[in-house]
């Protein structure tokens, strides 16, 4: 470990790596892979299909290089597609056979997964690099008619329900990383909450890097049937290496009439050191679709962590009275690069969308945000109000805003309010004058900044993410 | 016994050139000074200089500030240091914290320094009822607390929050930076007398003012009159009155 990533230590405390037996697929992409990652995991031959189709359409498909961002070009036949441990290689157990240095990562990362220590209001499903370590709670959920459980297991127990949703919101050949992802999509979540049930407590899914070189293919999938509700939160660590991790994952949420999803993240992946060595890339694709009438998709991100950050949580309206919402916190110091936002597509009647983004940058770090609100000709009386706010932290640090507006109707309503900001002098020193000291300073102006988006947080994870920006900051200020 | 020893001081705006030349003063327990003098005089400069602004820095001379049983020189420490061990300022502008709330706000600076002396902080409850306690000396009712930080607060709300985090930070030396300054008769009044209730035999205030308007609530023990970054003049609190029916000018002539 350099001398740099000790001192990191300090400040990234989940940088350890678990020493563990694993097996690991020899790097490189080719249908050969494929068809061991769709065997490894006992797939229906739908899948493997599915796979192989989004395969041969993306062999085809250039890096694409519109965001703000510089991505040094990735090889991806020095990639390996699967990694797992030994202990949990043919999918999950029940936890009492699970590898007991598992259950400590977890335990070490702050989510205990055994019957007597977890947490009580939260099911949690712990990924640790391609697989399912094990899920929390699913007993009890079963008795509601809620399907939570792993991706590679739903595929087994639940095959109609993937083949019928899997890939209707991120079609395979939406975008290069859309079918990556879909041609070797790992580990992730799938959550399945029948008609009328609202989900009793949250769930979330904690996803863990360990193996070097070997990228990480989250795919979750979140259906609420006519009426249903649930919260759902999300939260993710790696290593410190010096060399990069590729993370691609793609989320798909379904909302029929009248139902509600709450999609929550925590975003803490390795972000590099200061010298930009080593982080994770984290390319996401993630995207709802308001199927029903009066359904309602709400995004919160936290984004702390990663060294590029590329996504756009985002919500197709296609029913009427429809209303989608995007929360976003994006913190980027020392190098590290985020280009994120969301996109709001108004396809029905009365839909309404809201956009909060506060993006902080420090040190020599670049935050974007790009978004999106397309009202198409159909959408009567859509309504739109956007709000993103920039906060830059010393004089290094950049910030940018790309708004785009498609308006096709014009019943609609949109507002747009931006502002940059810097932390003024006087507030530092009025803090400072009541006995802050400096990191403390920073720290109130930027939770007061956040505080909008914090609070749409469930409360424990507000606190998570409150500490996880104090964290970062400390090291950013003085 | 001293609380406060200003030697031959001398400041300015980062560069440029001296406002403050040579200020000697000193203050003792108990005692509240105003210091008076026509704008540009310097006299803000002092306070913010005694409270530490990144803007200023001194040339010349020494703050000494008596604290624990030792002297230390307020020109040698971070202004939370200063304020940790008990100067504080209120401000003659208060700044806006936007999304704090000022009960967050109170408590995370009192917990701070809380901290900093070695004192066990106060939860939530505990610290609402001093919160409770201190807001009747000024007159506040609970909805500010729930308030940003002097966001679309009026002049003199921003001016009674200041005496507020006064009441509850306990100062030894206060700083009152032209907190007369924009208030109407009523908030004046309310502010002046939530001053004078915080006065202990323990503490000490300095009270920078351009007009006596506050002195008619406070009698101070000892009145400065600066001009051109000096002390021109020192006496009680009949020279208040002087400068008032005299004017500025009277106190620049031998």
């Amino acid at each position: 470990m350099s001398e740099a990533l000790k001192n990191k230590n300090r400040q990234y405390k989940h940088g350890f790596v678990t020493e563990i037996e694993q097996e690991t697929f020899p790097k490189g992409l080719n249908e050969s892979i494929i068809r061991q990652i769709s065997a490894r995991k006992n797939e229906p031959p739908f899948l493997l299909d599915f796979r192989l189709k989004a395969y041969n359409w993306w062999k085809a498909q250039p890096h694409p290089n519109w965001a703000a961002l510089d991505i040094p070009p990735i090889d991806f036949d020095e990639i390996s597609y699967f990694s797992a441990p030994k202990s949990v290689l043919d999918g999950p157990k029940s936890l009492d056979e699970v590898d007991p240095e598992l259950l400590r990562t977890f335990d070490r990362l702050g989510v205990p997964l055994h019957e007597r220590e977890r947490l009580a209001g939260v099911a949690v499903d712990a990924v640790f690099d391609s697989v399912s370590v094990g899920t929390t709670h699913s007993e009890m959920l079963e008795e509601h008619g809620i399907i939570f459980c792993s991706f590679s297991e739903a595929a087994q127990k639940h095959p109609e329900l993937i083949q019928k949703y899997l890939g209707r919101v991120v079609p395979p050949t939406d975008n290069f990383y859309a079918a990556l992802n879909s041609a070797v999509f790992s580990d992730g979540s799938f959550v399945y909450v029948p008609k009328g049930v609202k989900c009793p407590i949250d769930l979330s899914t904690y996803f863990r890097i360990n193996a070097s070189n070997t990228g990480q293919f989250e795919r979750t999938l979140i259906i609420a049937e006519e009426g249903a509700s649930v919260s759902y939160v999300e939260g993710c660590t790696a290593p410190m290496r010096d060399n990069n991790q590729l993370h691609a994952a793609i989320v798909e949420l379904l909302a029929l009439d009248d139902a509600s999803i709450k999609y929550s993240t925590v975003q803490n992946w390795y972000g590099g050191d200061e010298e930009g060595r080593g982080g994770i890339y984290n390319f996401v694709i993630k995207r709802g679709r308001c199927e029903g009438q009066r359904s309602h998709i709400s995004w919160t991100q936290v984004e702390a962590g990663s060294a590029i950050t590329w996504k756009y949580p985002s919500v197709i309206l296609k029913g009427n009275d429809s209303v989608g919402e995007f929360y976003s916190v994006a913190l980027t110091n020392n190098r590290m690069q985020a280009d994120t936002g969301t996109k709001m597509v108004h396809i029905g009647k009365n839909t309404r969308s809201t956009i909060v983004s506060k993006g902080i940058s420090c040190e020599e770090s670049r935050n974007s945000y790009r978004g999106l609100v397309r009202i198409s000709p159909g959408a009567e009386n859509a309504r739109n109000f956007s709000q993103c706010d920039s906060m830059l932290v010393g004089d290094t640090s950049s910030a940018n805003t790309f708004p785009y507006l498609e308006v096709h109707n014009p019943t609609a309503i949109i507002e747009h309010e931006a502002t940059t900001s810097r932390i003024s002098d006087d507030q530092l020193f009025y803090l400072q004058s009541r006995g802050l000291d400096a990191e403390g300073a920073v720290s109130l102006l930027v939770n007061g900044f956040c505080k909008e988006v914090f609070k749409t947080l469930p409360l424990e994870f507000s606190v998570e993410a409150v500490k996880l920006l104090e964290m970062k900051l400390e090291h950013s200020v003085g | 016994m001293s609380i406060l020893k200003i030697e031959g001081l001398c400041a300015r705006v980062v560069d440029g050139p001296d406002i403050l030349k040579g200020i000697d003063l000193a203050v003792e327990e108990g005692q509240i000074h105003a210091v008076m003098g026509p704008n540009g005089s310097g006299k803000s400069t002092l306070a913010r200089v005694l409270a530490g602004h990144p803007d200023y820095e001194v040339t010349r001379g020494k703050v000494l500030y008596h604290h624990d049983g030792e002297w230390l020189d307020l020109t040698e420490m971070e202004p939370h240091e200063r304020a940790t061990a008990g100067v504080f300022m209120a401000f003659q502008y208060p700044v806006e914290i936007p999304g704090v709330s000022n009960l967050h706000f109170l408590q995370t600076a009192f917990n701070a320094q809380c901290r900093a002396q070695g004192i066990p902080e106060l939860d939530a409850f505990e610290f609402r009822e001093l919160v409770a306690e201190k807001q009747k000396l000024i007159e506040m009712d609970a909805s500010y607390l729930d308030r940003e930080v002097n966001l679309d607060f009026s002049g003199g709300e921003k001016k009674r929050n200041e005496i507020l985090q006064m009441a509850i930070l306990n100062p030894r030396l206060a700083l009152l930076d032209e907190t007369d300054s924009g208030l109407d008769v009523d908030s004046l009044r309310i502010v002046a007398e939530g001053v004078q209730k915080l006065q202990t035999p323990r503490n000490a205030m300095l009270l920078i003012t351009h007009y006596q308007r506050m002195l008619r609530y406070i009698t101070p023990d000892v009145v400065h009159v600066l001009a051109d970054g000096r002390i021109l003049r020192t006496g009680d609190h009949t020279l208040a009155e002087e400068v008032e029916n005299r004017g500025y000018e009277w106190v620049r002539q031998p």
